[in-house]
């Protein structure tokens, strides 16, 4: 039951040949295509260390079938910066240390660049708390996430690049 | 969070580094998915490696069926006890204090529900996953024990690492029948399982009888030779890399039986092996925090001074090894106490074994310490923070030491300011908010001790003006990569953008170990003294060279900084590094270094971290749902290399000590022993929503004995104190103590009731 699929994935395609249709997203990016930005932190979406954009929505890897995304534009953690130019959350998260071990960092930032689209920009701070609290982060970095998000949205109201 | 503050001028004389709340130097890689950790590596021809855990907690496996596991396409092995050699070193054999006894295939027996018992090999990570699914074993069972009233008692020999199981000073019996008042508080608290984000995992890649390791480690010069004795070759063949963890608390300290065997997989298949633990299997043979069940008393005289601390504790381990939280010392440097009991006793239970995780002891001996803390400041009608300032301690109270440092009264003082602690009143149940909550303010001591460790380092300045510094320490999270920089720049007298850095890998000097809040002092004070060395000999080769504006110069009246040598008395007279090294012809300076703590420091002095946490929570008065709203911690941990990163150490503590008293709570099915919450559904632990307004303030401190450079620790100290200060909130908030961690809306509801609240 040997499958050829194409994904299009931060802007480039990649043919992925797959054994049968079990791969998820994220074993394909980590294991198969070598974008190991995209963490696994459970598996069966719970922590959100996998989150990636799926068409501009934030999805959990681990739980999308890589054959289902044929035809739809994957954004990872490794399609944000434009060369040297961070993406400006990633650069709120370095300024408000939004992380310590970096492992849940991926995720996060993925589910705030995909929550600042959901609310047009207009997220409120209690937005950011339960919109964000699908992202687990063992290190208790909350403080620093939470004015990461906020930041961001305000720098990208400004009209730092998104 | 509040704004990072600013420390005292006279601490940032370390260096022009030190002090600076420089952002973390592994930042862009962290944000860009760039940081490599352990299982992000992918070496050709790499195995996946999956193993079948056990489903019976104690007993026997008698057969285990592999056919249908190696009949699915892509499985290429699968190994059993029937199958896997021995490893060259029992791992039973407990060889360091450091050594946990593990599980790597070597026998049938189940000493806990999820044990590995077989590990299927596959050319996919798919087929590993359900070649593990496939595997059938059948038992022999044994009723499993789980729990402090079906465990099997005994008395330890020692609880943490080597310390004794009891302790007593003073005239304790006498005390006590002198007594005007006691109180006394019994609780217990649950099994706790560390959970970082990244799971364990291991990519192993022999080369004849040299193995490359990519693995989280925490304690990499422990790691090497332990796994070199497990593979019966030199500690020199095995090349560690651990670059970045994915968090560790604790759990990446020692070596485990699933990396073990990927290890072992690696060499039978002769080929690469990669093996990460899936989420569920982090609940069994990774270490969590041993349960307690604990009792707490303290008695005072008619004037409210404490006369006597007796502190009891039942802690758990595992049927076949030793490691136990000592949480019945946490107290014994907290308060002023003229005499004091403490003992533990153990049971054991079919889990996996304990061991150390974030503040092991001290955060859950203090949990109940500070409940009966309060309980014995509200018999006497005290307020809390009186209570505590009246019996503060002014020297170790197990030991009449003097403290190395401890500006606790003014920790207690700058966080009650910024809380508004002083509009507290004394009852419970007084306070509403605006949409009727019940609302009560707790507080908690906050401590932890100041180890050291002997860490090595190495600097390397070169004729060019490049300069190097390696040690093999381990960023976990807590920002080595970015404060042990900082101090290696300072020992060099450069900026730390000007200098190369390197941690996390197993060819650089030892580092040491990564934990018990020491590794910025240890390996940071390495670093520093590398530096130094480094700067003495290039102080000698300029103070002898005619040509040198520094000629003549003692060596000890100059100063290196920003790459200049310098008299220190007249710092206009000097010249840059390059120009000593390059008139001399010399290509490289060397310098070693280790920490120092003076031997005679330790003799004299009780060195430990101190804070004060002040907590606010809102309780439903007829649903008893808890939130806390807000936290406010002070602490004073010594000379703070790096504020920002110093800040997030404790704020992420606090929120580890709204955790322990709200969330988490590893529960195990009492008939089969099996984990039943061993994922983030039902293990909780805080979500964003659940973190509370925080605030980190940082307490200027001098320690001029702890250490060389007056470091001590700040990763396990914000979950002290936070834990009682929210039980204590809460009592406030409603007038309920509950017998146990975490505090859940049914104890609650029955203490109302008791109540008839």
């Amino acid at each position: 039951m040997a499958l050829r699929i194409s994904l299009n994935i931060n802007g480039t395609e990649h043919g992925v040949d797959l054994e049968d249709p079990r791969p998820t997203l994220l074993d394909v990016l980590r294991e198969r295509i070598g974008l190991t930005g995209t963490k696994k932190g459970c598996d069966r979406g719970q922590c959100g260390a996998c989150t990636v954009l799926v068409d501009g929505r934030r999805v959990n890897s681990c739980l999308t079938l890589a054959v289902s995304l044929e035809g739809a534009k994957i954004t990872t953690v490794e399609g944000l910066a434009n060369g040297d130019a961070l993406h400006p959350v990633q650069t709120a998260f370095i300024e408000h240390d939004g992380f310590q071990c970096g492992y849940c960092t991926p995720g996060q930032i993925m589910s705030a660049i995909g929550l600042l689209s959901e609310t047009e920009g207009k997220a409120s701070a209690e937005a950011v708390r339960e919109g964000m609290s699908g992202n687990l982060c063992r290190c208790g970095a909350y403080a620093g996430i939470q004015d990461a998000v906020m930041d961001a949205q305000a720098r990208i109201a400004k009209g730092a690049k998104s | 969070m509040a704004d990072t503050p600013m420390v005292a001028a006279h601490h940032v004389r370390l260096g022009s580094n030190s002090g600076q709340s420089m952002t973390r130097r592994d930042g862009i890689a962290k944000v860009t998915g760039t940081a490599t950790y352990a299982a992000d590596n992918h070496p050709e021809n790499l195995l996946h490696a999956v193993f079948a855990g056990a489903s019976i907690a104690r007993g026997r496996v008698t057969s285990l069926d592999i056919e249908a596991a190696l009949a699915h396409p892509g499985v290429v092995h699968v190994m059993t006890p029937d199958n896997t050699p021995a490893l060259s070193q029992d791992p039973d054999q407990k060889t360091t204090p450091f050594t946990a006894r593990i599980d790597v295939l070597q026998n049938d027996k189940v000493r806990y529900a999820g044990q590995p018992i077989a590990v299927i090999l596959a050319e996919t990570l798919e087929a590993a996953v359900e070649g593990a699914r496939l595997v059938k074993a059948t038992y022999d069972s044994d009723q499993a024990r789980i729990g402090f009233d079906d465990g099997e008692a005994f008395d330890p020999e020692a609880v943490g690492i080597s310390t004794p199981p009891k302790f007593s000073t003073g005239d304790f019996e006498g005390n006590r029948k002198k007594a005007a008042l006691s109180a006394s508080v019994e609780m217990e608290t649950p099994l706790q399982y560390h959970n970082a984000m990244e799971p364990h995992a291991v990519v192993a890649e022999w080369d004849g009888d040299h193995v490359t390791v990519d693995m989280p480690n925490q304690a990499i010069g422990l790691a090497k030779p332990g796994i070199a004795n497990y593979f019966g070759i030199p500690p020199e063949n095995v090349t560690l890399r651990s670059p970045y963890l994915g968090g560790g608390f604790g759990s990446k300290a020692v070596l485990f039986g699933p990396q073990m065997l990927g290890i072992l997989a690696a060499r039978e298949m002769k080929r690469p092996v990669k093996l990460a633990l899936k989420r569920d299997q982090m609940f069994g043979p990774v270490q969590h925090r041993s349960a307690t069940r604990q009792s707490v008393r303290y008695d005072m005289d008619a004037d409210n001074n404490l006369l006597a601390f007796e502190h009891k504790a039942n802690v758990s381990t595992s049927s076949f090894d030793n490691w136990l939280d000592g949480a019945a010392n946490a107290g014994l440097s907290l308060y002023a106490t003229p005499s004091i009991s403490v003992s533990h006793t153990g049971t054991r239970f079919d889990t996996g074994t304990p061991g150390a995780m974030r503040a092991p002891g001290i955060a859950t001996g203090s949990a109940v310490i500070e409940c009966a803390i309060d309980v014995a400041a509200e018999k006497a009608g005290m307020d809390p923070l009186e209570f505590r300032l009246l019996n503060y301690a002014e020297k170790d109270p197990s030991n009449g030491k003097p403290y190395s440092a401890k500006a606790l009264r003014e920790c207690y003082k700058a966080a009650a300011d910024s809380f508004g602690w002083k509009d507290r009143p004394l009852k419970p149940r007084q306070m509403r908010d605006e949409n009727g909550l019940l609302t009560g303010w707790g507080m908690g001591t906050s401590i932890f001790h100041a180890p050291f460790f002997p860490a090595k380092a190495r600097a390397v300045l070169r004729k060019d003006g490049s300069a190097r510094a390696e040690t093999s320490g381990a960023d976990m999270g807590q920002g080595a990569w970015t404060a042990l920089w900082q101090m290696a720049a300072d020992g060099l007298g450069m900026a730390a953008d000007d200098i190369e850095f390197d941690i996390g890998h197993s060819d650089l000097p030892d580092g040491s170990v990564a934990g018990g809040s020491a590794h910025t002092a240890s390996a940071g004070g390495a670093l520093f003294a590398a530096g130094n060395d480094v700067i003495r000999q290039l102080a000698e080769i300029a103070t002898q060279d005619k040509d040198s504006p520094l000629f003549g110069a003692g060596n000890e009246r100059v100063l290196g900084e920003n790459g200049r040598l310098f008299k220190a008395e007249d710092p206009n007279v000097g010249e840059s590094y390059i120009d000593i090294l390059q008139r001399a012809g010399i290509e490289e300076i060397e310098g070693r270094g280790r920490g120092n703590r003076d031997k005679a420091s330790t003799e004299t002095y009780a060195m430990f971290s101190h804070g004060a946490v002040y907590a606010e929570v809102k309780v439903d008065p007829d649903l008893f749902q808890v939130r806390v709203t807000r936290l406010v911690g002070a602490f004073a941990a010594g000379r703070i290399i790096n504020p920002r990163l110093a800040q997030s150490q404790l704020t992420g503590g606090m929120i580890w000590g709204v955790s322990f008293a709200l969330h988490e709570e590893g529960m195990h099915d009492k008939r089969t022993g099996r984990p039943l919450n061993n994922d983030f559904a039902g293990y909780h632990i805080p979500v964003l929503a659940d973190v509370p307004h925080l605030e980190a303030l940082l307490v200027d401190e001098d320690d001029p004995h702890v250490n060389d450079l007056g470091v001590k620790g700040v990763g396990e100290l914000g979950i002290t104190g936070t834990v009682g200060a929210i039980a204590n909130a809460v009592w406030h908030a409603t007038g309920i103590r509950t017998a146990r961690y975490p505090i859940k809306i049914e104890d609650l509801l029955k203490g109302a009731q008791a109540l008839g609240a």
